[in-house]
């Protein structure tokens, strides 16, 4: 046998290091062999909503040769698409949030589809207004959409009928939620709450959208910040209302023995809290978690001289992005034209029970689709009073913000407008120079 | 230089060259580059804009990152010297030689094993106000707990004592130093009269000075980069950002803000405190810290 000399020891292992890289990177088709041309998919889904992207790109990867999609479950895949784009080896089409879109535009990360929707004849006319909007930003269009959510109130219907309430009668007005919370919390011997009606605090997602079921904007579109318009505070009062009325600290306890949102412990599942805002994705959970749970789901509630206020709901969606830098865009939007073609499309929310971000809706899909509520949550987002996350570059920012003005004021420890006013010092500064950097960029 | 040594001299910095590049490329690169960015508006996807110490100024006047900064020292205010008490303590118990002691030492070391984020998971439940099991011991004893990780007061606290859960790296470090104190030393104090706690003080004490400054300078360091552990249980720094802590508010800005420069600055800011905190313990340690042989 040979023994290696010092002289090519180091020859050989740089030999043996280029030729794992080679060989890692070297087993791909790019379509000049004559095979299908890779494309590389990131996307955020696992569990049952990643199945049913599995089988939607299945169905793609079937229904022609030329292109293979590679779809990879990736975590907190904003960011590393963000990563990767920046380092210049992005995938050819990511699954963000809508409320990415705006950034990733302004910043050029991501491509403008408006080339390929003129070629190929798809637009507004398709979507449903408010999810068609989601894609767009400054006039032109970056995304095209997944899977759309909106929100409603869900609501427990044996403990309505416990409390000696309508089982099948949500409340309609603000003050009759009130009331109806109520009659549906109860307490201990002790006086220690056992059962919420509601909180607003729970699940706590919104907790920066309570202003909007009361009229409320976050900002005006462009130049001013709006958290503290008198129809945000009067929304905060209202929430804040609620810890004073069965105290912050008692709630807080009562808070704290929560269970996880995916677990039986969920607080509405285990019938902890009897009504609550939640997503049109709740019914999976309820299926899966808590199937003999009785429940309905409809508008969230208005204020009682508002009735111009009913059908305020949060619409959002997952999008479809090709990042800028993509080695194969055409083939990427082949991909994302069928995930929004009808069939593409109600195959995909179909799996993951949700509906279908276009205008048309096959009967099929409506008469199959499993949860019973589902047109509530289409209709919603057919209303005027659909509102989105504000398309606002420093949004994240604005949101924690909001979030810790709300920690405040349902701890006692603010009053509303103090907590808002806080607010819109901060973020005001915050446009202001954000704005003024960009102007000076621009000339 | 002949053939030979010519050949040596080529091998030699062939065989340095992954630590040379990989220093350069991974550490020394990174920290020129960073300190470039905190001088500019970098969003990572557009070229870094040249803004002087704009960031800087800003910082000082953020009050999100006093409030960190606060929530940082506090914390450590608390965690440090708590942690080198108990971790002290448990090494001078464990260094007795009673039957059995590399069991004890295992079972004190395993914890500081696990997982930070599992760590996370597992203390998430201890301190449920409701069914934690902390506040079912407490109760036990007719304590009613707080909602440890609701309440915006007890929630450092509840992190300070969480910390403690990690002290098994500290423990087997101190164990090494009090077994290197010389047995001379407690003989001849034994023979002056000196009972345990005045051996402990006398003896022990100065011999494992060293070790302890050692370990409060580590954990100084740790401390501005504890992040993991609250990123998992408050991701927001909720209650009322009291769990908000520096390392978080910096990654927020980099990853969730998309600030990077502003997030550099952050770091340098972070590099120039625990700088300062770390030559001020060494100055203030000369006097109380013996130097066997030095």
């Amino acid at each position: 046998m040979l023994k290696p000399s010092r002289a090519t020891a180091l020859p050989s292992l740089m030999i043996a290091a280029v030729l794992v890289v080679a060989t890692t990177t070297g087993c791909r088709h790019d379509g000049r062999s004559g095979g299908p041309i890779t494309i590389d998919y990131w996307e955020k889904w696992t569990g049952f909503e990643g199945d049913a992207m599995r089988a939607t790109v299945n169905a793609f990867n079937e229904s022609q040769s030329r292109i293979h999609v590679n779809l990879l479950t990736v975590s907190q895949v904003d960011r590393k698409m963000l990563m990767a784009t920046a380092g210049g080896i992005p995938p050819d089409v990511a699954g963000l949030w809508s409320s990415n879109v705006n950034v990733y535009a302004d910043k050029n990360a991501v491509l403008c589809l408006d080339p390929y929707l003129k070629r190929e004849g798809i637009g507004e006319q398709d979507f449903l207004p408010v999810f068609w909007d989601l894609c767009r930003h400054r006039g032109k269009t970056w995304a095209l959409l997944t899977t759309p959510a909106t929100i409603a109130l869900h609501w427990n219907k044996r403990l309505f009928r416990e409390a000696g309430l309508d089982p099948n009668r949500p409340p309609r007005t603000i003050e009759e939620l009130d009331a109806f919370a109520e009659k549906l919390t109860t307490r201990d011997k002790d006086g220690k709450i056992v059962r919420m009606g509601f909180m607003p605090s729970e699940p706590g997602w919104w907790n920066w959208a309570w202003g909007y079921f009361f009229g409320g904007r976050m900002w005006d579109g462009k130049s001013k910040i709006t958290a503290n318009s008198p129809e945000n505070i009067r929304a905060f009062e209202w929430v804040q209302s609620y810890s004073k009325k069965y105290g912050a600290t008692a709630l807080q306890t009562f808070q704290s023995g929560f269970g996880n949102f995916s677990s039986p412990q969920n607080a509405f599942l285990s019938e902890t809290v009897a009504m609550e805002i939640q997503g049109v994705w709740m019914h999976n959970f309820i299926s899966k978690y808590a199937p003999k749970l009785e429940w309905g789901a409809a508008p969230f509630p208005h204020p009682a001289g508002r009735p111009d206020l009913a059908n305020v709901t949060d619409a959002e969606a997952d999008v479809l992005v090709i990042p800028t830098g993509a080695k194969h865009p055409d083939e990427a939007f082949e991909f994302i034209r069928f995930v929004n073609s009808q069939g593409g499309s109600e195959l995909l929310n179909m799996g993951q029970r949700k509906f279908t971000p276009l205008r048309k809706v096959s009967a099929e899909f409506l008469r199959k689709h499993p949860n019973p509520y589902i047109e509530v949550f289409i209709d919603l987002a057919k209303s005027k009073n659909a509102f989105s996350t504000p398309k606002l570059g420093m949004w994240n920012e604005y949101a924690d913000e909001m979030n810790n003005a709300f920690d405040n004021l349902w701890l006692q420890k603010r009053a509303p407008k103090e907590a808002l006013d806080i607010v819109q010092q901060r973020m005001q500064k915050k446009l202001d120079r954000g704005l003024r950097r960009e102007a000076r960029l621009e000339h | 230089m002949t053939r030979q040594e010519k050949r040596t001299l080529r091998n030699g910095l062939g065989f340095v060259s992954p630590w040379f590049v990989g220093l350069s490329v991974f550490l020394l690169y990174p920290i020129i580059a960073s300190f470039y960015f905190s001088l500019c508006e970098y969003s990572v996807l557009m070229k870094p804009q040249f803004i002087g110490l704009g960031n800087y100024a800003d910082l000082f006047t953020d009050e999100v990152f006093w409030k960190a900064l606060g929530n940082t020292l506090g914390y450590a205010a608390f965690a440090l010297p708590l942690g080198v008490v108990v971790s002290l303590g448990l090494a001078i118990l464990l260094n007795t030689g009673v039957r059995g002691m590399t069991v004890y030492r295992t079972i004190f070391f395993v914890p500081s094993l696990v997982p930070m984020v599992a760590l996370a998971i597992l203390w998430l439940w201890i301190f449920n106000g409701e069914h934690g099991v902390l506040n079912h011991v407490l109760g036990l004893i007719g304590i009613k707990g707080p909602g440890w990780l609701s309440d915006p007061f007890w929630a450092k606290p509840a992190l300070v004592l969480l910390t403690l859960w990690g002290v098994g790296h500290a423990v087997v470090i101190y164990l090494a130093g009090l077994q290197s104190a010389p047995q001379q030393l407690y003989e001849a104090a034994e023979l002056d009269g000196a009972n345990w706690g005045q051996k402990v003080r006398h003896v022990t004490l100065p011999m494992v000075s060293p070790v302890i400054l050692f370990n409060t300078i580590m954990g100084l360091i740790g401390v501005f980069q504890f992040f993991a552990v609250p990123y998992v249980m408050s991701p927001r720094g909720q209650p009322a950002r009291s769990t908000y802590f520096f390392a978080m508010y910096l990654y927020d800005n980099a990853f969730s803000y998309l600030r990077m420069g502003y997030a550099s600055a952050m770091a340098w800011i972070m590099f120039l405190i625990i700088l300062v905190l770390t030559l001020l313990a060494l100055k203030f340690s000369e006097r109380l810290v013996y130097y066997e042989g030095g």
